[in-house]
């Protein structure tokens, strides 16, 4: 085997023996990828406070609503407009109603439709940017052209007609999410699973004989999903947003059922007067909107491997 | 042709969504008799076949005729469009006037000076920016300066004076987006092998930035001027409505409410056509950026 080597005469050469342990130990221990990224997420403080908040916020709209002795619609005409007192924490609204008890009901509806609105809508873009990605050729062509016309569409106008058709509260809303929001990460994901098709680890898979099924699923899917995440995180406060910005204008959630964006439209009417009214939904929404984005934000510094050290 | 294909669909999407709603435009209205209400149906010509309506419908859209207004009486869609469109672009341009220098200025310093106590700054505005909806901030802007300070007026569309809050209060939100995609982009082209070679041929630090770093960076913010004028079209709705502006948003949110199907469709189609020319102008100006992408292949 081994040759006259740079003029060195073979019997120079002896060999030293193998240590089986040595070669095979590890130097450090392995870590895997989501290890890693949820190692450097830990790190950074921003991102932690986001989530901390968030985590805050979601577990007070569990508990809060069921541990008060009001209810989110139970009026009391002789008491309205109450200033926050250590009976109301948030005071009550023009008809009454406990403010602190539908601040947390609104978190419940306001959380949800974000959640909700971001995830499901990206799940059918995964799966349309998926096929067309995948399968290429002309299913892409009519996909991608299809996606490019209804694009232009100003998504707010056909979410308000969507609503008016299939009438207002939470469902239909994250229906509406649903049927106009997929096409941004439908052609984020075609373009990854056009790159990562690419890659050898794929063609060694394929050249083994892996059904297409599996490959989508072990291979293309977990790849993209570090930047399909972020993208559903930072969608989260665009949802709540929209939410927000529907019920403002009467359109979204309508009454009783509070959310966010209601109590903040039903505040304005009465901010001149009763400031706090306005002031509690607005601050939650900026705040879950904020944590939601910082969060995002960490968790895509966290997922880029550009910053990775 | 996508552009047209696009408004077409628009426009079909539009006709048959409001065709389903429950109910008809003379109903909300004043007390009208059943009798009556059908009178105007047929007037209006609500009550012939669907499929003949959409025709019609269509065939009037592509001569630029959007018909009458049902709740308007004898004022036509385009007059009020004409008439109630000036107002909304002047609000939408001001703010983009406000947020387009402010916004990439920030994005640039905060790049430039990345890690430093300007970028923490930089990065707390945009975020702050980005969390606060537009008319939580109107509100506020006219709480603030409006109820508090009695320095500015706290609606309508007059003077001057009254048109600084609305101004101010879409800016912010659009300033920071602008700030967050600048930075990013800066950040990302000041690492490429084109300003290595800049420096190492010995170009100064102003001619780098200036002349190879902006200009590259400019592309995802150019990228982001289609959305960006949707999202001010969609801000300037809401504000509208809060300080009182006669401009299209209020028109838009009213007309649908009141079911006046020509309205909607007449202002759907004009977003639409709006928004469609904005990004072809996107389009046609990547061209003159950045001569490595041109529209003919």
């Amino acid at each position: 085997m081994i040759k006259d080597f740079a003029g060195i005469p073979k019997d120079e050469f002896e060999f030293v023996g193998e240590i089986e342990e040595k070669s095979e130990a590890l130097t450090r221990p392995s870590i895997s990828f989501w290890k890693d990224v949820w190692r450097r997420l830990f790190k950074n403080k921003v991102a932690m406070t986001g989530l901390i908040i968030i985590l805050a916020i979601a577990l007070f709209s569990i508990i809060i609503p069921e541990l008060s002795s009001y209810s989110y619609s139970q009026q009391n005409l002789r008491n309205i407009n109450a200033a926050p007192s250590s009976e109301h924490w948030f005071g009550t609204d023009s008809l009454g109603r406990d403010l602190w008890v539908r601040t947390w009901v609104g978190a419940r509806v306001s959380l949800a439709v974000g959640i909700f609105g971001s995830i499901i809508p990206s799940i059918i873009g995964i799966v349309i940017g998926g096929i067309s990605g995948y399968f290429g050729g002309k299913v892409d062509m009519i996909i991608m052209r299809l996606i490019d016309i209804i694009i232009c569409i100003p998504q707010m106008i056909y979410i308000i007609l969507i609503m008016l058709v299939i009438g207002s509260g939470p469902v239909p809303l994250i229906i509406a999410f649903a049927i106009t929001g997929w096409m941004g990460s439908a052609r984020n994901v075609r373009g990854l699973i056009l790159k990562i098709k690419q890659e050898e680890f794929v063609l060694a898979s394929r050249i083994l004989g892996a059904p297409h099924g599996y490959i989508i699923f072990k291979h293309l899917v977990p790849n993209t999903l570090g930047i399909v995440v972020v993208s559903m995180t930072l969608g989260v406060p665009a949802a709540i947003f929209q939410e927000a910005y529907l019920s403002f204008i009467g359109l979204g959630i309508k009454p009783p059922i509070p959310s966010w964006g209601q109590l903040a439209n039903l505040g304005t009417s009465v901010f001149r007067i009763f400031p706090t009214q306005l002031l509690i939904p607005a601050i939650m929404i900026s705040l879950t909107m904020l944590s939601f984005n910082l969060f995002g934000d960490g968790l895509r510094d966290a997922l880029d491997p550009k910053l990775r050290s | 042709m996508i552009s047209l294909l696009t408004l077409w669909l628009l426009a079909t999407i539009t006709f048959f969504l409001l065709r389903l709603l429950p109910g008809n435009p003379f109903q909300t209205d004043q007390i009208l008799t059943f009798e009556m209400q059908e009178r105007m149906m047929n007037y209006y010509g609500l009550n012939r076949p669907i499929v003949e309506q959409y025709f019609t419908c269509m065939g009037n859209l592509l001569q630029g005729n959007m018909g009458y207004s049902l709740k308007y009486t004898n004022r036509t869609v385009n007059s009020i469009i004409a008439k109630a469109f000036p107002v909304s672009a002047d609000l939408g341009l001001r703010s983009l006037a406000l947020a387009l220098p402010i916004g990439l200025f920030l994005g640039i310093a905060s790049a430039r000076k990345r890690g430093k106590a300007v970028d923490y700054l930089c990065v707390i505005i945009s975020v702050i920016g980005v969390s606060i909806p537009s008319f939580i901030l109107g509100s506020f802007l006219q709480y603030i300066f409006a109820l508090k300070l009695r320095i500015l007026p706290m609606a309508q569309w007059t003077t001057e004076m009254h048109k600084v809050l609305p101004t101010v209060a879409i800016a912010l939100g659009l300033l920071a987006t602008l700030t967050r995609i600048m930075r990013a982009s800066m950040l990302e082209v000041t690492t490429q092998d084109y300003v290595k070679t800049a420096k190492s041929k010995g170009l100064s630090e102003g001619k780098i930035v200036w002349s190879h770093e902006i200009r590259n960076a400019l592309i995802p913010i150019l990228t982001m001027m289609g959305p960006m004028v949707a999202s001010v079209l969609m801000g300037t709705f809401v504000i509208e409505k809060i300080f009182a502006i006669p401009g299209l948003g209020l028109h838009f949110v009213n007309s649908i409410t009141g079911l006046d199907y020509t309205m909607t469709m007449g202002l759907t189609v004009f977003f639409g056509a709006f928004l469609v020319t904005a990004n072809f102008l996107v389009d046609i100006a990547y061209g003159i950026v950045d001569p490595r992408i041109r529209l003919a292949k």
